[in-house]
């Protein structure tokens, strides 16, 4: 008790500190420049505070630390306009929000999806800020009980989401799992540095995939590949049904499922380690599991944009406590805030004595953070109706600037080349994933997932071991404690739970049949990646078996549980589920373009930008696609490619970035943007 | 704002009031920076003692160059850091936008041979270097019944948390052996950071740091009961013989800890490569490097700016308290630096080459 009574003043100085009119300034400044970047998917982070930087150094610890709060708790809260208006997922923090919000958008009823899902944003970020209060003064011991197995557990936990959202046929969710776990360990293994599915002719490779250039690939590219083909807007209706009060009714009439998926949040946000990645997806599984009507999932149930965004910025709360106690950040943004707090120099180090020594700076951050989410979220209120009108835009004139955008986003990753075409083939592959009814979402879970659950099974099994050769009893309380246990149970219940609804969860909307070849064709394309994944990782020599086990044990379980569907599909009518394929009717089916013409075009930027480098590539582009694709006159064409030019331009100019260079630039010195 | 002392944005703001008055170094054509974004980028996780190191640095050197660019430090985490290295090796824009933070575990697998190191540090340009030390501790429960000695330490296994066995944790690796204890190493570790997490948590049972974590994590440890220093790794005296660290005055050597302790011996063939990988790990351990093909203006710019950092009056007071009490070398001194750092006799190469693959099972050329 002794502890909460020496925290209350610790906190009404920390209030003290941040009720000063210049530090509200400096968070609402920072709030606003983290609205500027967070809209863009893939920007955020270590741009963000590039820009932030120059201005921090020397400044005030306390204003400094306002702004670049500010900028790092609204991007989680931004990037929701990118997941719900074009089904981008902004960040890690906004997958799951896709799945409904999205087709909400579709419906016409974004601005109802957008406030609810702010709504739902702000809610989370009071109650992780309150709840932090109390529970950081107790955290300490808490997150210790957090070893290996228990982490390994979390992991796991998170890997049983897939059971909710594999689609029809399970066994189809396990194998997409499956192969983003094996996409997921390519490059140098991490115990010994093998190599894994790479070269080192192939230097890219070796550094693995980014979580950026897979969650834009597999969600964003078949979304705006499929709005093209059909030459219309995103929202069907014209008008935007649903403003943005409702959204924030509906918020209220779910503030339960808001509360709980907050706390699921912060929870899991304190794990060091995993932190942020799963969270939005276990809230989403939660959403699912406590909704009666389960038919609406994945066709714009408004819960399931509630759950996920409670808990993406409770998280950014609980993140705090591995972060401040420990110095190791649950995530990107909290990692580059450890690096930022030791440039402000104002003498206080992340760590054990942060607590003791500086209680009130401690709930500064915490509050500051809560504070910022309330700032973020009106101004995010304010915009939604009309940042919704979007979505009304006829999507041929929209998409050649998202291309540029996300391609802008994904370069940023390894300022590579080879990141545009990384995404051009991953944003292939989600393509047919999504075409014949292959969970995207699990097999994102499995990418996330794919490191921590080897790095912990590894460490708990090699610990376990020794502990074993000391006695039954000291392995035991190590592999089993009350923690592992019960996460143990959770799991079992949410798996069994997960599969025998999976079948009314259409979490990517209903996919029809008919069509023997082209499902095949794809699960013998899969079968021999998988295939070739097990050969490549088996073939890791003996001193180095750590960094083979787990790719092997993957692409093994991979390749029987494909056996299994070959074998199924043999002897299955051609309207089984199994056989799910888009383009047999539906959207797909009547667009008025087929898909090779419209990749083509994505594909057009992509090489032109090798040759010519990206600005000059992006103007013949866009001009091009204007003209022929969108049909627009020549005086409308030139506007609108100016404009967007100077903007990627100006954009790319005051964060310090420089764009895709092609062969031109080898041969030629050219001045900057062009360079 | 009464907060805390702002240690370091005070000396920032006097480096930066007093530049001129304190600099001597010729200023030959120093070239502007001013508006450039420089990536620092140190191949480890944030919560290591490169991390510090560089955070440390970063907001300096962001005010000791011309025009006062902005300083990111990047982090660039895999393969115990041979994938920021192999990474920095390929990097070739002499434009100064990027530098590299090199540490221990970077110069070991390069000097052993480690068919995975795809980088040359000769190719690089060092342009400062600073040296470090570091600490062995022990659990609770184990280090009650440390007496100066390993001898009642035998016969027990132990847990460490190790970054590679071809890395900077050969040192403590090579110690723990040679003092006769029967150490499990848990290989694949992110960084040092997140070895002191598993000891906290008690997953791992034995544990050391770089100077700089040990004095900002595992202090508060011992301070709590919960952690007993073992020994210091030492200091390069002016002879070349081991002596004790400065930052530690009163904290025994691995030397005189095995010295003390039955069968360990501080000569012959173990005792040599022990003492050859430290000298080449620790005195000269973190090295910041301009990639290959930098031009020599930017390279003095460097040198310069770091000439000017270590010339502030206080410099060596703040870092004390930052880093410990170990040199720092610019320029030329850098350069020797690197040469101690990357150079070890053929006989203790040999030795650690057959060492690693009967305990670690590695296999590497000789």
């Amino acid at each position: 008790m002794e502890i909460f009574l020496e925290a209350l003043p610790a906190l009404g100085q920390a209030w003290a500190l941040i009720l000063q009119p210049q530090v509200l300034g400096y968070l609402a400044l920072g709030v606003m420049m983290g609205l500027c970047i967070g809209v863009f998917p893939g920007l955020g982070g270590i741009a963000g505070l590039s820009l932030l930087l120059p201005f921090m150094f020397g400044m005030d610890p306390i204003m400094g630390l306002a702004l670049m709060i500010g900028l790092v708790a609204v991007v989680p809260t931004s990037d929701t306009f990118a997941s719900v208006l074009m089904g981008i997922p902004g960040s890690s923090a906004s997958q799951a929000t896709v799945l409904d919000g999205f087709p909400m958008a579709k419906k016409g009823q974004a601005a109802r999806a957008l406030s609810a899902a702010f709504a739902s944003s702000l809610f989370g970020g009071i109650v992780g800020a309150a709840f932090l209060t109390v529970f950081i003064l107790v955290a300490r011991p808490v997150v210790l009980l957090f070893k290996s197995p228990e982490l390994l557990m979390v992991s796991f936990f998170g890997l049983s989401m897939v059971g909710i959202l594999a689609g029809r046929i399970a066994l189809k969710g396990v194998v997409a799992a499956g192969i983003g776990m094996l996409i997921g360990t390519i490059g140098e293994g991490p115990f010994n540095g093998e190599l894994r599915m790479a070269s080192y002719d192939l230097p890219y490779l070796t550094d693995g995939l980014k979580l950026v250039i897979v969650g834009l690939g597999i969600f964003a590219i078949p979304e705006i590949i499929s709005l093209l083909r059909q030459d219309k807007a995103i929202s069907d209706s014209q008008s935007l049904g649903g403003g943005w009060l409702d959204g924030i009714r509906d918020w209220w009439a779910n503030i339960w499922l808001s509360a709980r998926c907050s706390i699921i949040g912060v929870v899991v946000g304190v794990i060091p380690g995993l932190g942020g990645s799963v969270v939005d997806w276990i809230a989403y599984g939660h959403a699912v599991q406590t909704t009666k009507d389960k038919s609406n999932f994945g066709k714009g149930e408004v819960r399931g944009v509630i759950g996920p965004e409670s808990s993406n910025n409770a998280k950014e709360g609980g993140g705090l406590v591995p972060t401040l106690l420990f110095g190791i950040p649950g995530s990107g943004s909290m990692a580059i805030f450890i690096g930022a707090l030791a440039l402000l120099g104002n003498g206080i180090d992340v760590g054990p004595s942060l607590l003791e020594n500086h209680l009130d700076f401690t709930y500064s951050i915490v509050w500051l953070l809560a504070l910022a989410n309330v700032i973020g979220t009106i101004m995010c209120i304010a915009l939604s109706g009309t940042i919704a009108k979007l979505t009304n835009i006829r999507f041929a004139l929209l998409a050649p600037f998202i291309f540029m955008i996300i391609s802008f986003a994904a370069f940023q990753s390894g300022q590579n080349l080879m990141d545009l075409v990384a995404l051009f083939a991953i944003g292939f592959l989600g393509i047919m994933m999504r075409r014949f009814d292959w969970s995207r979402p699990a097999f994102l879970i499995g990418f996330v997932l794919s490191n921590p659950v080897e790095n912990y099974s590894n460490n708990a099994t090699q610990i376990a071991g020794i502990r074993f050769r000391d006695g039954m009893q000291p392995g035991l309380d190590y592999i089993l404690s009350p923690i592992v246990i019960t996460l143990i149970i959770i799991t079992v219940v949410s798996i069994i739970i997960g599969l025998r609804q999976a079948k009314n969860i259409l979490a990517e909307g209903d996919v029809p049949s008919g069509g023997k070849r082209a499902p095949l064709v794809f699960l013998l394309v899969l079968m021999s990646f998988i295939a070739f994944a097990l050969y490549n990782t088996a073939s890791i020599p003996d001193y180095a078996r750590t960094d083979r086990i787990f790719p092997v044990f993957i692409a093994s379980i991979c390749l029987v549980a494909t056996i299994i569907l070959l074998i199924q599909m043999m002897f299955a009518a051609e309207t089984h589920s199994l056989f799910a394929d888009r383009e047999n009717s539906g959207d797909d089916k009547t667009a008025s373009y087929s898909l090779w013409p419209t990749l083509a075009w994505f594909a057009f930027l992509l090489i032109l930008t090798s040759v010519t480098g990206f600005i000059i590539a992006l103007a013949i582009f866009l001009t091009s696609f204007l003209r022929i694709r969108a049909g627009i006159g020549w005086l409308q064409t030139m506007l609108y490619v100016a404009a967007g030019i100077a903007f990627m331009v100006f954009m790319a100019w005051t964060l310090g970035r420089d764009f895709p260079p092609g062969i031109l630039q080898s041969y030629t010195n050219l001045p900057w943007p062009l360079r | 704002m009464k907060l805390i002392p702002a240690i370091s944005r005070q000396v920032a703001l006097a480096l930066g009031i007093t530049t001129t008055a304190v600099m001597s170094m010729p200023a030959t054509a120093d070239v502007d920076m001013s508006g450039k974004v420089i990536e620092w980028v140190i191949p480890f996780s944030e919560t290591g003692g490169s991390a510090k190191w560089a955070n440390f640095f970063a907001p300096l050197l962001a005010d000791a160059l011309p025009g006062s660019p902005t300083v990111l430090v990047r982090f660039m985490p895999g393969a115990g850091s041979t994938k920021g290295a192999n990474w920095f090796q390929k990097q070739t824009n002499g434009d100064g936008t990027v530098i590299f933070g090199s540490s221990g575990s970077t110069q070991f697998p390069y000097l052993l041979g480690d068919p995975r190191v795809r980088y040359e540090y000769k190719d690089w340009n060092p342009v400062m270097a600073t040296g470090t030390g570091g600490v062995a501790y022990l659990n609770a429960d184990d280090g009650a019944k440390f007496d100066g000695t390993a001898n009642n330490l035998k016969g027990k296994t132990y847990i460490y948390g190790n970054q590679g066995a071809t890395r900077l944790d050969l040192i403590p690796a090579l110690a723990w052996d040679m003092l006769g204890m029967d150490v499990e190493h848990v290989l694949g570790i992110k960084g040092r950071g997140d070895g002191l997490k598993m000891f906290e948590s008690g997953e791992a049972t034995v544990d050391y740091q770089t100077s700089s974590s040990y004095l900002k994590g595992s202090v508060a440890l011992v301070e709590a009961g919960k952690a007993v220093p073992m020994m210091s790794w030492g200091s390069l005296g002016a002879n070349g013989d081991v002596v004790r660290d400065p930052t530690f005055p009163d904290m025994p050597t691995f030397k005189e800890v095995c010295e003390a302790t039955e069968g360990c011996q501080t000569s012959g063939d173990s005792w040599d490569a022990w003492k050859a990988f430290f000298v080449a790990g620790f005195p000269s351990q973190k090295i910041a490097f301009l990639p290959a093909g930098t031009s020599q203006d930017i390279i003095d710019t460097y040198v310069n700016a770091f000439a000017k950092i270590k010339a502030h009056p206080d410099f060596a007071t703040i870092s004390e308290k930052r880093l410990g009490k170990y040199p720092m070398y610019v320029g030329d001194e850098a350069k020797a630096a690197l040469a101690a750092a990357t150079t070890v006799p053929a006989s203790a190469k040999s030795f650690v080459v057959d060492w690693l693959k009967s305990d670690f099972g590695v296999e590497l050329k000789k």
